[in-house]
């Protein structure tokens, strides 16, 4: 490591954060000959220690007492519902868990790698073919990403490979292949492994849904279904279902992550520099307010401020952290409700989730402890383009799934039962050890749309351990994404008694129900940073390039204008890749903007 | 990526491997040259093209950066310690600085001591400088090396610090008596390893193994006087038919035994071992690693191939009935059937990376069933990777590394000696059972464990 009280030399380029995004940014800007300097605040990370079996299966350690996320203790954020409320700030990771360390969110996902849908990426236009401009909602800020499903085909493609993607197509350069998702659009190519094996829940999921008239299809996962080598020639083992995906890093390597497949490659290349326990704190901007001079930064092992500078600057931390970063440089105006005027911090969105748990007989058994994280059956038939949303009345939607994910003793014991059941004593046991054999849970994860009165800005009371405000989240559920769920919903009902189910709980959001940060949903947040077509209602062009600083650009999440119904590590990595390839092929020519205003 | 440093252990290894032989010989003496000499090569002479290239990749062959170069320190300076019960030596300095390397040393000076182990003033150097198979380099090899050392090395004007050692055993006479007892003049050398194939491909196989790649020095049985029992082919079947146990790792047979020698591997997996540092044959591990790490992976292709095809030709040292998979433990483990002593061990702690068939996954987990380090009639090397763990390096030619924990904690010396006889008795394996008192001698004598900023960051 660099010594601790010296400033490393100056970078051709500086990308902020270690994750997926960030790692991607620095293998392809690598790979064109530049010296790219890595800054992450938190630790390295390998599986050699954090994911060192069987330590590295540990849930007290690993998802109860957030091993490999985000230490509140430094910084978070404040929240509330409504723009007239007081934000209190998020004081444990609840709802969501955003990573720290080395491959950050990317070392602690599940796996689910999803695609977009053609429409998802041009929401606004798509709604409006279908629907008429007055289909969309007042204050419903329904906006196109500006590139569309076709241009990023080969990137999608691309992250796969590098991922190491199980899947099944179902239709790839226009033939007919597989029983893939038949909702999915056309492929260049197929998966690079195989699909995940069903479990035995997902099994029962994939004949339901078949005799219903439904088109289950494999999720495709970054867990390795096989041994693979991926074109960096990183490896992978292969998943076991030993369940322990979401919250730890693997130990088979069979889950991607930046840490197994891209910075294997990147640490043998003399031109990558990775700085751990940097926490950026600005980004530095000349007089101008137009240029990117480099960022200023806390060296936490030495406790010391420290800047560097360089010619281009890559913002790819955590969807919050984006946000915060570019609020607290004075980038881009200030997100305003009340004028709608300015765009950072406009389009938050999260992401609809409830999950619904069914149970089967005594004789069968769905052994909730199996399990991969990317892996299961899924239906699209309430999320993809087509379904008629028209006589609903409203936009978005959720894929179904039974994501058997492997369910971890403590969290057995903390949810057994479902709603209403006794929470100790012989009941409670009994219950537990039925859920944990007999029962599997069917989720609906769906769209969130974006809206006037749910944004991102900076708190005005609360700051963080250095001294900086903290970010403040204005979010709550609005009636369509609410009815949309409860549309979806209604469905599994209908699935679950096609499965044999002997019992059933039903979840879904419920009218005027606000956001609850204090129960766990997804980590899936989005926009705040939003890519698009027009500089008064976005903040980067559709090369992901800050559209007031041509050398920033700012890569995540936060670029999605609403969030999917698919998770979204599948459109982060091809957007990185899209975005990287436009800087080598054109800004490193002629740095500038790539689209004029 | 700029903060990537060398992991200490691996020279370590090495080195004490090395270090061992010495300690044998109690023959240790190491002093630099004060003699005056003319510079040795002047250094605007123009060199004829790719000349230092070549000799760089003559330095990779023989791994003179395995000893000579400490992790951390400039190329070649030399300085490595050998800790040996009587004291320490380190290696020498053999950049071109004249006054603390070999700057002043002629052509003729270097190949005398690299090919008979005798330094510029008259002295002989420790055998652990396998120059019994450095003489058979060619005389243009030697002519690429020596251009490397003087002109494509940068010199280094420090010296190893003082060998700590005592008398008698710091004496250096009586390494002449060795050298001139088991070590063969140039000309013998080359003749009988040139002599053996009238195929190119092996006639280079030969060149390699016997000589720049001095596979014999830790593969083949040395006498009790040290010295390599067969120094070629020719010798017959004790050449490279393994080397004993070096610092708790048995070094196994490099020739066609069915079961604990190559006989099942095939020239590409051979090949993809010392390429890589795994096949889907085995992985490397131990002392075989920084082999790898600094020499072996940076081969030329054909050089590659030529090693593989020259070993597959190399007759087995003894008769092994032939390993036949046997599925009769995977047919009880799949049908929860732990009865065995080991059984619920394996499925707990191993059986996730290698299988219950035992058959690992390809090249990123290594098969225990049918793999011959499991098999050897020694099995410390089984026992003492259980223990302290291992892992494989990242290399330009593959970037992953992938890590076995360390069990030492975890397990018992019982559970560990039924867990080894059950992995060396499973699946056709049908080598003998060990004893926990093995285990004990083992764990007691384990060197330090890695620590974490030294394991794979993958």
């Amino acid at each position: 490591m660099p010594d601790e009280t010296s400033t490393p030399t100056r970078p051709d380029v500086l990308i902020i954060g270690g994750g997926w995004a960030g790692s991607i940014m620095a293998k392809e800007l690598t790979e064109a000959g530049l010296n790219v300097t890595m800054l992450e605040r938190g630790h390295d990370h390998s599986t050699a220690v954090e994911g060192t079996y069987p330590g590295s299966i540990d849930e007290l350690r690993g998802a109860i007492r957030k091993r490999l996320f985000q230490k509140l203790a430094r910084t978070s954020l404040t929240i509330r519902n409504r723009p007239d409320q007081t934000a209190l700030p998020y004081r444990q990771l609840t709802a969501f868990l955003p990573g720290e360390g080395v491959g950050g969110a990317g070392l602690h996902w599940s796996g689910c790698h999803f695609r977009a849908t053609e429409d998802d990426l041009r929401l606004r236009s798509a709604t409006i073919e279908r629907y008429g401009e007055n289909f969309i909602p007042k204050d419903m800020h329904l906006q196109d990403y500006g590139v569309t499903y076709g241009e990023l085909e080969p990137f999608f493609d691309k992250a796969e490979k590098v991922f190491g993607t199980s899947g099944e197509a179902s239709s790839v350069r226009g033939q007919k292949t597989g029983r893939g998702n038949i909702f999915a659009p056309d492929r260049s190519d197929h998966f690079p492994l195989p699909p995940m094996a069903d479990t035995f829940s997902a099994s029962v999921f994939r004949a339901a849904a078949t005799d219903m008239g439904y088109h289950p299809f494999s999720i495709p996962a970054a867990n390795a279904s096989q041994p693979y080598t991926n074109p960096y020639g990183c490896q992978m083992g292969p998943c076991n279902f030993c369940g322990y995906c979401s919250g730890y890093a693997c130990y088979l390597y069979s889950k991607a992550s930046p840490n197994v497949n891209i910075l294997p490659a990147l640490r043998q290349d003399r031109r990558f520099t990775l700085i751990t326990q940097a926490q950026v704190l600005e980004i530095m901007l000349d007089d101008t307010h137009k240029k990117a001079t480099g960022v200023r930064y806390v060296d936490l092992s030495s406790r010391t401020e420290k800047t560097l500078e360089a010619d281009l600057v890559i913002l790819s931390a955590f969807q919050l952290h984006n946000v915060h970063l570019m609020l607290v440089s004075g980038i881009g105006q200030p997100y305003d409700p009340v004028t709608q005027t300015g765009t950072i911090g406009r389009n938050f969105t999260y992401q609809t989730i409830t999950s619904s748990r069914v149970w089967l007989p005594e004789d069968r058994f769905t052994s909730q402890f199996v399990g991969a994280g990317g892996a299961g059956v899924a239906i699209d038939d309430f999320n993809h383009p087509g379904f008629d949303r028209g006589r609903l009345g409203f936009i978005g939607g959720s894929p179904i799934w039974v994501n058997q994910a492997g369910l971890k003793p403590i969290a057995a014991a903390q949810g057994s039962g479902g709603k209403g059941a006794p929470r100790w004593g012989s009941a409670y046991k009994s219950a537990m050890i039925d859920q944990y054999r007999h029962s599997l849970g069917i989720d609906a994860h769906g769209s969130n749309m974006a809206y006037r009165d749910v944004y991102l800005d900076l708190d005005p009371t609360w700051t963080n351990a250095y001294g900086q405000p903290l970010l403040r989240m204005t979010f709550t559920w609005k009636d369509n994404d609410i009815r949309m769920n409860q549309h979806v919903v209604s469905h599994i009902g209908d699935i679950a008694h096609a499965m044999g189910a002997t019992r059933t709980s039903l979840n879904s959001l419920q009218p005027g129900q606000p956001f609850d940060s204090r129960v766990y949903q997804t980590t899936h947040l989005n926009g705040g940073v939003i890519m698009g077509e027009n500089p008064k209602t976005s903040a980067l062009n559709r090369y992901l390039q800050s559209w007031d600083v041509p050398n920033l650009f700012v890569i995540g999440s936060s670029a999605f204008p609403q969030g999917m119904g698919y998770n979204p590590t599948g459109l982060v990595a091809a957007l990185a890749y899209w975005s990287a390839h436009h800087i080598r092929r054109t800004y490193l020519r002629n740095p500038g903007p790539m689209v004029s205003a | 990526m700029t903060v990537l440093s060398p992991r200490p252990t691996i020279r370590k290894r090495l080195s004490s491997a090395r270090a061992l032989l010495l300690a044998g010989l109690g023959l240790l003496g190491l002093g630099s040259s004060g003699l005056p000499a003319r510079p040795a090569l002047a250094t605007d002479s123009p060199l004829p093209a790719g000349l230092i290239e070549e000799g760089h990749y003559q330095a990779v062959l023989g791994d003179c950066a395995a000893c000579h170069t400490q992790p951390g320190r400039a190329p070649y300076s030399g300085g490595m310690p050998f800790k040996l019960p009587i004291g320490t030596i380190y290696s020498t300095n053999i950049s071109p600085d004249p006054v603390h390397g070999i700057g002043r040393y002629t052509e003729a000076e270097f190949a005398r001591a690299v090919q008979l182990g005798i330094r510029k003033d008259g002295s002989a150097l420790y055998p652990a400088m396998p120059y019994p198979s450095y003489a058979r380099l060619s005389k243009a090899d030697i002519h690429a090396l020596y251009v490397y050392f003087q002109r494509g090395v940068a010199p280094q004007p420090v010296s190893p610090p003082p060998n700590g050692l005592i008398w008698p055993l710091s004496m250096r006479w009586p390494l002449h008596i060795w050298r001139w007892l088991f070590s063969p003049s140039i000309q013998s050398a080359q003749l009988r390893t040139n002599n053996q194939f009238s195929d190119p491909v092996l006639a280079r196989g030969a060149y390699l193994v016997e000589g720049p790649g001095h596979c014999g020095a830790c593969h083949s049985p040395r006498s009790i006087t040290l010295n390599e029992k067969a120094q070629t082919a020719k010798d017959g079947p004790l050449f490279l038919s393994g080397g004993g146990v070096v610092e708790q790792w048995v070094v196994p047979s490099l020739r066609q035994e069915n079961r604990t020698g190559l006989g099942r591997w095939s020239e590409q997996d051979i090949v993809d071992f010392l390429r890589t540092g795994r096949a889907r044959t085995g992985a490397s591990f131990g002392g075989m690693t920084p082999v790898i790490v600094h020499s072996a992976h940076a081969f030329k292709d054909d050089d590659l191939h030529a090693i593989a095809r020259y070993l597959k030709q190399l007759a087995p040292a003894r008769k092994e009935t032939p390993w036949v998979y046997d599925p009769t433990t995977t047919e009880r483990l799949r049908q929860a059937d732990l009865s065995q002593p080991g059984a619920q061990t394996y499925v707990d702690r191993c059986a996730a990376c290698h299988r219950t068939d035992g058959a690992g996954y390809g090249t990123v987990f290594p098969p225990l069933a049918g793999n011959p380090v499991v098999m050897t009639d020694d099995a410390t090397s089984l026992i003492h990777i259980i223990l302290a763990g291992d892992s494989t390096h990242a290399l330009p030619t593959t970037p992953s590394a992938f890590a076995m924990p360390s069990f030492a904690d975890t397990l018992s010396d019982k559970e560990i000696a039924d867990l080894v006889s059950f992995i060396r008795q499973s699946w056709g394996n049908n080598a003998r059972a060990v004893k926990e008192g093995t285990v004990r001698r083992i764990r007691q004598n384990l060197p330090q464990l890695e620590t974490p900023a030294q394991l794979p960051k993958n």
